[in-house]
């Protein structure tokens, strides 16, 4: 691995540090490189791929993820010449998942490349993920020539049409004067505002073709306006709310982190002593192990977050959309609530809940604007008293008999435990990702990676790779997956030992497809249609097949030992954990149900 | 080692006394805020671009909105057109319409109509025509006008709100009514009132174009 995005890590001030820092690295480099540059990189376009590759530089992209093929060759040859790192996937669907994970590590949109046809078709489930969870993301399809666009020629789909329903937006680019400015125009896209993944589609006769039109600087298209202040005597009404409120919670959600808005949520709750629940999406907005962090909430969120937000009567949420995995049924949801609702894309407020305090404005604006609105903090002493009653009487705990197989949530915790603050953590979908939201303690925002919206099973590996290039140098990254999950990307494994990439997988191994099974036990009479997994293979070994390392645990007494030395070793490493099969996922709201009424025990359901 | 999961059982947890209803709005114990679903004109000016339609139809589609009509057309500048479409859908609904609309990038400004704004539909009408001068005389009921004729046939072209073109067909009906084709309706504000224009092009209007319209179309 060469050079890496400068690191995105915690607070307001190394955000505004980024830029200078940036600005500085790059002058270092053209100071350095002076002359060289200046003769390969500052030599005008000629070829519409050479005015992609150059909106892409202008835009500041280090790294791009792609698999090559026919109709994008032309693209693929402009970037030879080019600084940007390309990282040869081995699926374009890890492609766009090691895109959608740089960008939610950087803060900067990632970027994909596939061809056309099966490798346009193969980036949907990335791009479906990222739109879900807004995730800046660029998306570079090739495309067969003009002429032939609709005759179903060799490798031919209408990916435009495909990913229309899971873009923010795309572009059939069609003229060798334009493709270099729909490209910046599609980066300036995925981040602006509520970020998501953009796409523009390349015929190859397009990137072929002569042009010597630099593309324009990345800016939004003029229909695109985002409304950055909230409206004044909302946020008024919403501050006296707050100070009248008797038991008030903040509700963070995605958005606090992709608007870099953690901080100052963090100043909010603490000045004003209220405390803070998070959707999945923010883990690590908040510390966890403040005193006023109830953690997440909804279908797996702990027992305290969920009673905090049932019975709050002020809720003041902030970028978050309401999924259904948060809210459970809409009739019980927070309903002694009053909502205040901080969102950036309008169409977000009252989709879900309804919110009698709409705030549309960009997150940290309108938390500033809250701030200076909210004179008198909320009395509110026994309600913060309730609330870590309910933290002792629901806290995250679980048996570890010696005699069992190994807990999932020991070696989540173990793991936790041998890492740094700021590690990264990835992961695919199911049991062993909720384990790993709440067993570990996240701290710091952009430190949590994961599939949320969409819940693709697959996706922790090729986004422990994107997270890996976004990410410090020091900062550790980790994939929790689970062996249903990491069987559908391990090929990603190649990339990583190809690359040495210092990544530490984790596969909590039940040879189940595990929430499926539990959910079979709880509602399907214990029926496990096709959700056991007894064939799996050794994981271990298959890491050493590919040339990475490999380990196992079986009981307590490997756990530790084998997690040090896998974290030690430099290069991609696979602890293949052997977990109790029957362990599942508590607390649990049923779908659809009442978040008050959470599960503790299959007994309860 | 460490205990399970414990603390109170669901039974013993306490429960707020309020609900909400199926749109997320707090039931008020003493009115209970209904929305029943409701008829109206949503004007959409776009960028003139291909995909702009389908663009339009498959948020439709995919969010489960009702569509009962949409029309398009060009408008006075060469680089824009109008959508005219008529939904039908409870009020959180359309406002989700709108504003889902609004974040098409090819979509410049979205307004729902007010209920008398004019809005218009055409229907050619293919009847049996073995007595000429009755059909003609039913068309004249109407300000409607004859198209074609043969000796077996009349095709009647009927201009009008939705709730007069139903009434002429069914009085057509009488005749034996060969084929139907319509236009789904087409709507412009009254009076120097904008239907549709972009924000920054008139501040005032966008202000004015977020209210909500209780009533259904007039012409329902």
């Amino acid at each position: 691995m060469s050079e890496r995005a400068a690191p995105v890590t915690t607070t307001e001030e190394q955000h505004d540090d980024q830029e200078p820092a940036r600005d500085a690295e790059e002058s270092v480099d053209a100071d350095a490189t002076a002359e060289a540059a200046s003769e390969t990189e500052q030599q005008p376009v000629t070829t519409g791929a050479e005015a992609v590759v150059r909106a892409l530089e202008n835009a500041g992209v280090e790294h791009a993820f792609g698999v090559q093929g026919g109709a994008i060759m032309p693209v693929y040859d402009a970037l030879y010449d080019s600084e940007i790192t390309h990282v040869t996937m081995a699926h374009e669907q890890g492609a766009s998942h090691a895109a959608d994970a740089y960008g939610i590590v950087s803060g900067e949109p990632g970027i994909c490349l596939a061809t056309s046809g099966p490798g346009a078709t193969n980036l949907v489930t990335g791009l479906a993920d990222a739109d879900m969870d807004s995730d800046p993301m660029v998306a570079l399809t090739g495309q067969v020539p003009t002429e032939f666009v609709g005759n179903d020629a060799f490798q031919e789909t209408d990916t435009t049409g495909v990913t229309t329903p899971v873009t923010k937006d795309n572009t059939f680019s069609s003229e060798p004067d334009r493709v270099g400015t729909d490209v910046s125009e599609a980066f300036a896209l995925a981040r602006e505002g509520r970020p998501g993944p953009t796409l523009v589609d390349l015929p190859k006769d397009v990137t072929n073709a002569e042009t010597d039109r630099e593309p324009d600087e990345p800016a939004v298209p003029h229909t695109y306006e985002v409304q950055e202040e909230a409206d004044r005597e909302i946020v008024d009404a919403a501050a006296e709310r707050i100070e009248n409120a008797q038991r008030p919670v903040m509700l963070l959600g995605g958005g606090v982190i992709k608007g870099e808005a953690s901080e100052a949520c963090r100043e909010f709750a603490i000045e004003h002593e209220i405390p803070v629940v998070t959707t999945m999406p923010a883990i690590g907005s908040f510390p966890e192990d403040h005193e006023l962090s109830m953690e997440m909430a909804g279908m797996h969120g702990t027992g305290y977050a969920n009673m905090a937000i049932t019975h709050c009567d002020t809720m003041l949420a902030i970028g978050t959309r309401f999924d259904d995995r948060l809210t459970g049924g809409i009739e019980t949801f927070a309903p002694d609530a009053e909502v205040i609702h901080v969102d950036i894309d309008p169409a977000e407020i009252s989709k879900n809940i309804h919110a009698d305090y709409p705030l549309v404005g960009d997150a940290e604006t309108v938390v500033d604007q809250l701030s200076e609105a909210v004179d008198d903090s909320p009395q509110i002493t026994k309600w913060r008293a309730q609330c870590q009653q309910w933290k002792s009487d629901y806290s995250m705990a679980y048996d570890t008999p010696d005699d069992e197989p190994v807990k999932p949530q020991f070696v989540v915790e173990a793991l936790d435990e041998a890492t740094s603050d700021n590690a990264v953590v990835t992961t695919g979908v199911g049991q062993h990702q909720m384990w790993a939201c709440q067993y570990w303690t996240y701290t710091e925002p952009r430190t949590w990676v994961s599939s949320h919206g969409l819940g693709t099973m697959g996706y922790g590996l090729p986004a422990a790779i994107g997270a890996r290039f976004a990410a410090d140098d020091d900062q550790e990254v980790v994939c929790i997956d689970g062996d249903g999950s990491f069987l559908m990307t391990l090929q990603g494994l190649s990339v990583a030992v190809r690359e040495e990439l210092d990544i530490t997988v984790a596969v909590l191994n039940n040879e189940y497809i595990g929430m499926v099974r539990q959910w079979q036990d709880a509602f399907f009479d214990g029926r496990h249609s096709a959700s056991d997994y007894g064939w799996m293979p050794e994981f271990d070994k298959l890491a050493e097949a590919f040339g990475a390392r490999g380990f196992r645990i079986d009981d307590y007494n490997d756990v530790a030992d084998t997690i040090d030395a896998a974290l030690a070793y430099d290069g991609p490493s696979v602890i293949d954990a052997h977990i109790d099969p029957q362990a599942n996922v508590y607390p649990m709201v049923p779908s659809g149900g009442d978040n008050g009424q959470f599960a503790l025990t299959e007994d309860q359901l | 080692m460490t205990r399970g999961l414990d603390g109170p059982s669901p039974e013993e947890r306490p429960t707020p006394a309020g609900r909400r209803n199926k749109q997320g709005i707090r039931i008020d114990p003493e009115i209970e805020a209904k929305h029943d679903p409701r008829r109206t004109v949503i004007s959409v000016l776009v960028e003139h671009e291909p995909g702009v339609l389908s663009d339009v139809s498959g948020l439709f589609s995919r969010r489960q909105f009702n569509i009962e009509s949409l029309t398009v057309g060009p408008t006075a500048e060469d680089e824009r057109a109008r959508i005219t479409l008529v939904v039908e859908e409870p009020d959180p609904g359309i406002d989700q319409i709108k504003k889902q609309l609004r974040k098409l990038l090819p979509v410049i400004a979205v307004r729902e109509l007010e209920p008398d704004a004019m809005r218009r539909e055409l229907a050619l009408v293919k009847v049996n025509a073995e007595r000429p001068d009755r059909v003609a005389a039913v068309a004249d009921m109407y300000d409607a006008k004859t198209v074609d004729s043969s000796p077996e046939t009349a095709t009647i072209e009927i201009t009008g709100a939705r709730q007069k073109i139903e009434a002429a067909i069914e009085t057509l009906g009488q005749f034996g009514i060969r084929e139907i084709a319509r236009t789904g309706t087409t709507a412009l504000a009254r009076g120097t009132d904008d239907t549709a224009v972009p924000p920054t092009e008139s501040a005032a209007t966008e202000a004015k174009q977020t209210q909500q319209f209780t009533q259904p179309a007039d012409d329902d």
